[in-house]
C-alpha cells in the first residue's frame, strides 16, 4: 500500500492535519524495535486506498532523540520502497507559516531527499494576527513543489490539499549545505513581509502562565480545578452510567447464569466467584463475569476517560510545556527537569503510557530516575480506585496520609537517587508554544487511541488475577505461600496472613486487591498500610514489561530492588508510627 | 555596545547573539530552534532559583536551562524600540 508520511516540527497542528485526512478508524502503534509511538490511518484517493503516517515532530533529519530517528527511518523506508516498487509513497511537510524561516530548514533538507513533497503552509489564520504575509505562490515557484495554505483547525485549504496530493514532485530547488541558513535568509526575504502589531489576549495569558509571581498561582488553580473535574466527570459516569448498567442488566443474566451452574461448583466459582448473601457483589465475588469486568469496566475505565480528557486538553492547548517550566526546580532536586512532569503526570492516568514518555527525557540516568519514581510513587487510577475502596470510607484524613506519604516517597526517594547516581542531570530546552482551542476531533481521536491502549493492557491482566486467585485458592497455595512471608507480613507491616493473597495479585493488578482485602476486616491502619504498600511494592505486570524494554534488564532488576526495599521500608515505618 | 549573557539580561530586553559558548551538540539543538548567531532574542522571563529562562526568537517561544542561557552571549539592542515606533 502507498503511504502518506506527515513530516514537520513539533506543535505545527500536524495531528489537526491527520485527523482531517484519515477517517475515524486509526492506531496507534510502535515503531519496530522501539518505544516511540506513531499513529496511523488511511485516506481514499481517486479510488486507492492510502495508508496515512504522522511522523513523531522532528525539527530537522539530522537526529538529536530517539523520536527523530524514527521519523528518519520512517523516512528512508519510504525512499527504499519506491526505488524497489514502482509505487511512490509521499510526504505532506507540515510547516508553521509563522514560523517560516525555522520551518523552512527542515523542508530544505526533505527537497535534498528526493521524494515527492507537498507542502502544506497549516496556522495560515495565525499568520493574520500575527502580522505576516506569505505569497504561497511564489514560494512554490522557489521551491518546486505545490505549496498550500491550510487551517487544519476549521478545515480551510484541506480540499485543495488532497486534490495537490497527485502533484507532489521531487523539488527542484538546489543549495549548497553550508549556506542553508543564508539560502533560508534568502527564500524567506523573498516570499514574507511582517509588519508590527499589538499583543493578542492569548500571548498576555501565555506571557502570565510562565512568569514565576503569576504562573505559580495560575498552575496550582489549573490543577486544582483539573482534578475537581476528574473527579465529577469520573464518579458521575460510574454512579449514573457504569453502576446502574452493570446492576440493572448484567447482575439479571449473571444471576440466572448462576441458578444454571446450581450456585456452586469449579466453573461457577472461576466465572461468577462466591455470591454474598445469595447477591452479586461485583466488588468482592471474584469471579470473571463479575469482578473481573466490573473492576476494569466500571471502577476504572470511567476515570482514566476523564483524566484522558483533561491531560489531552492541557496537552494540546499548550500548557503543559509550561508546566514543565514551573516545576523545573523542583525536579532538578530529583535529578530531572521541568518536562519530566509529563511523564509523572501521563502515570497518573495508566504507568504503561506514562513509562513510554520517560523517553522525552535525554540521558539513561533521567529514565532510570523518572521511571522508578513514577512505578513506585505515583498512583494511577487503578491504584487510585483501589486506595479511595480501601480508606476512602474512613474520610479525607486517612486518603491524605496515603497520597501524602507517596509524595513524600516520591522526594526523599529522588533526592536519594539524585545523589547516589553518577552523571549530571542535562537542563530543560523545549519550545513553547502559543495557547491554541484543541481541535475536538483530534483531541477524540487521541483519548479514544489511549483508552483503547489502557483496556488492552487492563483486562487481559484482571481476567488472569481473578482467575489464578481462584486456581491459588483451590490448590491451597495461599495458605502455603501465606506461612512463609507471615513473618514478614504481620512484623514488620502488621498485616494479617491472608492479605497475602492480594499482594500476589497485585503483581498482575492492583483494582482486583480491593476485592480480597474487603472480607478481611481489616483496622483503618492496617488498611493504610496496604494501600501504600500495594502501591509502592510493583507497578503492575504491563508496566513492568514496558519498563523491562524501556530500561534493559540490568536497571529493571535495580529498579524492582529499590520498590521492593522502599516499600517494605516505608510499610514498616507506617506501621511502627500509627502503631 | 555591552556583551551579556542570556542570564545576565533583564525581562524584556532584546539583544543580538554574538556567540555561543556551547559544543557542537548545543549549537545544533539551538540551531533548530532557529537561536544562532547573528539571530534578534528577546528575553521573556526568568524563573528564581537559576530556574530556566524563556526567550521569544522571531514567533517562537523556548525555555532553556540557566546554564544554557548563561552561555549564550548577546550584544544588547537598544535601537529597537526606536525602530518600532518608525514603523
Amino acid at each position: 500500500m502507498r503511504r502518506i508520511l506527515l513530516i514537520g516540527n513539533p506543535n505545527v497542528g500536524k495531528s489537526v492535519i491527520f485527523s482531517r485526512l484519515t477517517g475515524v478508524y486509526v492506531i496507534a502503534s510502535n515503531y519496530p524495535g522501539t518505544t516511540v509511538e506513531f499513529t496511523k490511518g488511511y485516506i481514499r484517493l481517486g479510488g486507492e486506498k492510502v495508508e496515512v503516517i504522522d511522523v513523531p515532530g522532528t525539527y530537522s533529519l539530522e537526529p538529536t532523540s530517539r523520536a527523530e530517528e524514527v521519523a528518519l527511518e520512517m523516512l528512508n523506508e519510504s525512499l527504499a520502497k519506491s526505488g524497489a516498487r514502482s509505487e511512490t509513497d509521499l510526504v505532506i511537510n507540515v510547516v508553521d507559516a509563522t514560523n517560516l524561516e525555522r520551518n523552512l530548514n527542515l523542508t530544505l533538507q526533505l527537497l535534498k531527499k528526493k521524494i515527492p513533497v507537498v507542502v502544506c503552509l497549516n496556522l495560515w489564520d495565525e499568520t493574520k494576527h500575527t502580522g505576516i504575509t506569505i505569497d504561497a505562490k511564489k514560494l512554490e515557484e522557489i521551491l518546486g513543489v505545490p505549496v498550500v495554505p491550510t487551517t487544519a483547525i476549521t478545515g480551510e485549504g484541506i480540499a485543495e490539499l488532497v486534490s495537490r496530493l497527485k502533484e507532489a514532485k521531487t523539488g527542484s530547488y538546489s543549495y549548497d549545505e553550508p549556506e542553508r541558513w543564508h539560502e533560508i535568509g534568502k527564500i524567506v526575504s523573498q516570499v514574507q513581509t511582517v509588519v508590527h502589531r499589538h499583543h493578542t489576549l492569548g500571548e498576555r495569558l501565555g506571557d502570565a502562565s510562565i512568569h514565576p509571581g503569576t504562573g505559580i498561582p495560575l498552575a496550582i488553580i489549573v490543577m486544582y480545578l483539573a482534578f475537581q473535574l476528574i473527579r465529577f466527570i469520573g464518579e458521575g459516569l460510574i454512579r449514573y452510567v457504569f453502576e446502574p448498567l452493570f446492576n440493572k442488566f448484567w447482575a439479571p443474566l449473571v444471576l440466572r447464569l448462576s441458578s444454571l451452574l446450581n450456585f456452586s461448583g469449579f466453573l461457577h466459582d472461576i466465572l461468577i466467584g462466591k455470591l454474598i448473601d445469595g447477591k452479586i457483589d461485583f466488588e468482592t465475588s471474584l469471579g470473571l463475569l463479575t469482578t473481573g469486568l466490573f473492576v476494569p469496566l466500571a471502577m476504572v475505565l470511567p476515570y482514566v476517560f476523564a483524566f484522558y480528557l483533561i491531560l489531552s486538553f492541557l496537552e494540546d492547548s499548550g500548557y503543559l510545556p509550561r508546566l514543565g517550566v514551573l516545576v523545573d526546580n523542583l525536579m532538578h532536586r530529583v535529578g530531572l527537569h521541568g518536562l519530566a512532569i509529563i511523564p509523572m503526570m501521563l502515570g497518573l492516568g495508566c504507568k504503561v503510557p506514562g513509562a513510554l514518555a520517560t523517553r522525552v527525557l535525554e540521558t539513561r540516568r533521567e529514565r532510570f530516575i523518572a521511571a522508578t519514581l513514577m512505578a513506585i510513587a505515583v498512583p494511577c487510577m487503578a491504584q487510585m480506585a483501589m486506595i479511595i475502596g480501601l480508606v476512602g470510607r474512613f474520610g479525607a484524613g486517612g486518603l491524605s496520609l496515603v497520597l501524602g506519604t507517596l509524595f513524600a516517597v516520591w522526594i526523599i526517594l529522588g533526592t536519594l537517587l539524585n545523589s547516589f547516581i553518577k552523571g549530571e542531570s542535562p537542563e530543560i530546552f523545549v519550545e513553547i508554544p502559543p495557547y491554541r482551542l484543541p481541535y475536538w476531533d483530534a483531541l477524540l481521536k487521541k483519548i479514544w487511541v489511549r483508552i483503547v491502549g489502557y483496556l488492552r493492557g487492563a483486562v487481559p491482566y484482571v481476567f488472569l488475577g481473578v482467575f489464578l486467585v481462584n486456581i491459588l485458592y483451590v490448590l491451597h497455595v495461599i495458605d502455603f505461600v501465606g506461612k512463609l512471608v507471615a513473618p514478614v507480613l504481620t512484623g514488620i507491616l502488621g498485616l494479617p496472613q491472608e492479605a497475602v493473597i492480594a499482594l500476589i495479585i497485585g503483581l498482575l493488578r492492583k483494582d482486583v486487591a480491593v476485592g480480597m482485602l474487603s472480607p478481611l476486616g481489616l483496622t483503618r491502619n492496617q488498611l493504610i498500610i496496604a494501600s501504600v504498600v500495594l502501591t509502592m511494592y510493583f507497578p503492575c505486570i504491563a508496566t513492568f514489561v514496558v519498563l523491562l524494554k524501556e530500561l534493559g534488564i540490568k536497571d529493571m532488576i535495580k529498579s524492582v530492588a529499590i520498590m521492593f526495599t522502599s516499600a517494605l521500608l516505608v510499610g514498616g515505618m507506617l506501621n511502627l508510627a500509627l502503631g | 555596545m555591552e556583551i551579556r549573557n542570556l542570564v545576565e539580561m533583564r525581562p524584556g530586553d532584546e539583544g543580538i547573539v554574538v556567540d555561543i559558548k556551547g559544543g557542537y551538540g548545543l549549537l545544533r539543538r539551538l540551531e533548530y530552534l532557529g537561536v544562532r548567531v547573528g539571530v534578534k532574542i528577546k528575553k521573556v522571563s526568568s524563573q528564581f532559583l537559576r530556574g530556566p529562562v524563556i526567550i521569544q526568537v522571531g514567533n517562537t517561544q523556548v525555555a532553556l536551562g540557566y546554564g544554557m542561557a548563561s552561555k549564550i552571549l548577546l550584544k544588547e539592542e537598544n535601537l529597537s524600540e526606536a525602530g518600532q515606533n518608525s514603523k
